[in-house]
């Protein structure tokens, strides 16, 4: 906090002088439990995606191929940047491939 | 030179919102006040000031829509009273940290329960912390005057602060004097338009209002603070500057006969008039009444009052306003009494509310404060069992 500036050196009434600078603001500060997908159990039905309010799951065009030899053209994974931990993602997979951890910092 | 014209409080004000050419005016009627906005609106529909005119819904929306006009860079005046204001309430904290230089008469009001639409100072003293600048006005003239002067001060790059100006209501709001009115070109040649604040322009966009999380919050109040602070060097400017334009001379406080007093009375608006009389007619009696206006609420001017009180025997605050189970009781007293407590002014301080719900405030009351202040000639602080007490109440 202390290479933030003072009160002195910020703009006026809180005013934001830079357009567009809230896609700097990391919001997944409140996380307390995280999700974690299981690429083995994952059947890239795109349903957490779907229902993530955020959006924080990312489809990264990387095939993956599973131990029991099934191969699919994407991968799931989660951007812990802005992913606030809500656990709907977990909720609503069919597979139950997501599971919430707790959040160790 | 302006003209002389019989003026009400209230019309004085709303000749000075005219004077100042205000470009957004946004304001809901509420007795004693309702005239200033009748008068704005006259003004607007038979085209002698070019303002729009906002027909709200109620106070919070007046003082929204005015603090939504301001962060485009217009000039902007509302009013109110009582009830009013505190439904402005919310909104006044938003204005002062958003550091838009909006100007607010306020005809001052009891507050409800019982209701009561007659003069006192509740209404002004629970806006005291909303980080405004805050001026009472005496009479008329100086509503008229503090309004324009107000525009100098809030508008300056050094301030960008909301100023409120208080005259009393009724007794200044509906009282006709002489009012010397300052004209639109005088007026705009004393403050000139020149917008200064961030303002919401697609040009150059910004964000106004936004979320501040706790790594940012604390240090936008702290600038709130400071901006109050720095804003008494521009009011002392302000206030020489306006005795150039237009002749009259104000000051954070005045002082009557403060040089030799054994008592001074502290005093704000409309009762400062009467104390002035009553301190002449007392020292015709021996007792040497002196008399102490605070002009200046907010910044509250410390050095100014130190001034005026270092040399006394008591000095005695008079509250038109309670501040119910606190420890000071009458809000103005706090001030003062915090005040001579931090240069160790070790002299009998004592508070008598008065006035409340447009109870006249009476020479006679004023002569009871004094009596019982001179038989506290010679005490300390500690000596004192009680610091207040209420005058002019049934018991």
């Amino acid at each position: 906090m202390s290479s933030l500036p003072g009160w002195r050196d910020l703009p006026r009434g809180a005013t934001i002088t830079e357009p567009g600078s809230s896609v700097k603001y990391k919001t997944a500060s409140w996380r307390v439990m995280r999700p974690v997908i299981d690429q083995e159990k994952c059947i890239r039905c795109r349903i957490c995606w779907t229902y993530c309010p955020e959006p924080a799951i990312i489809e990264l065009d990387e095939p993956y191929t599973t131990k029991t030899g099934r191969t699919f053209k994407v991968t799931y994974s989660i951007d812990y940047d802005y992913c606030k931990g809500c656990g709907i993602c977990a909720e609503e997979c069919p597979v139950k491939a997501i599971t919430m951890v707790e959040e160790v910092r | 030179m302006g003209k002389l014209v019989p003026l009400s409080g209230n019309y004085a004000v709303a000749y000075a919102a005219k004077a100042a050419d205000v470009d957004v005016v946004a304001a809901y009627p509420i007795t004693p006040q309702t005239a200033v906005v009748e008068k704005l609106a006259e003004f607007v529909a038979n085209g002698e000031l070019h303002a729009e005119f906002l027909h709200v819904e109620s106070e919070h929306s007046a003082l929204s829509a005015v603090v939504g006009a301001s962060a485009t860079g217009a000039r902007v005046f509302t009013a109110t009273s009582a009830q009013g204001l505190l439904l402005m309430y919310e909104i006044m904290h938003i204005a002062s940290t958003m550091r838009l230089p909006i100007v607010m008469g306020i005809a001052t009001r009891a507050i409800s329960a019982p209701i009561n639409i007659w003069c006192d100072h509740s209404d002004f003293m629970a806006a005291a912390d909303t980080g405004w600048i805050m001026f009472m006005a005496i009479n008329a003239q100086e509503a008229h005057d503090l309004v324009i002067a107000a525009y100098r001060i809030a508008e300056d790059p050094d301030v960008h602060l909301p100023v409120a100006v208080g005259y009393d209501g009724f007794i200044v709001s509906h009282t006709i004097e002489p009012v010397n009115i300052i004209e639109k070109e005088e007026a705009l040649r004393y403050a000139p338009k020149r917008v200064t604040w961030f303002t919401l322009n697609p040009e150059k966009p910004v964000t106004m209002g936004s979320l501040a999380s706790p790594e940012w919050y604390y240090e936008f109040r702290v600038q709130l603070q400071k901006a109050l602070e720095s804003s008494a060097k521009v009011i002392t400017t302000a206030f020489r500057e306006f005795k150039q334009h237009f002749g009259r001379e104000y000051r954070e406080v005045d002082g009557f006969y403060t040089d030799d007093a054994d008592v001074i009375l502290v005093t704000m608006g409309s009762t400062t008039g009467t104390a002035i009389s009553y301190a002449e007619e007392a020292r015709k009696a021996g007792l040497k009444v002196g008399v102490l206006n605070v002009r200046l609420f907010r910044p509250f001017p410390e050095r100014e009052v130190l001034k005026h009180i270092e040399e006394a025997k008591v000095v005695a605050v008079i509250d038109r306003a309670l501040n119910p189970g606190s420890s000071f009781v009458g809000p103005l007293y706090s001030d003062i009494a915090v005040t001579a407590f931090k240069k160790g002014l070790d002299i009998p301080i004592t508070n008598y509310v008065t006035g409340l719900g447009g109870r006249a405030v009476l020479k006679s009351h004023l002569d009871t404060i004094v009596k019982h202040a001179y038989g506290l000639i010679g005490k300390r602080m500690r000596d004192i069992d009680t610091h207040y007490a209420f005058v002019g109440v049934r018991e």
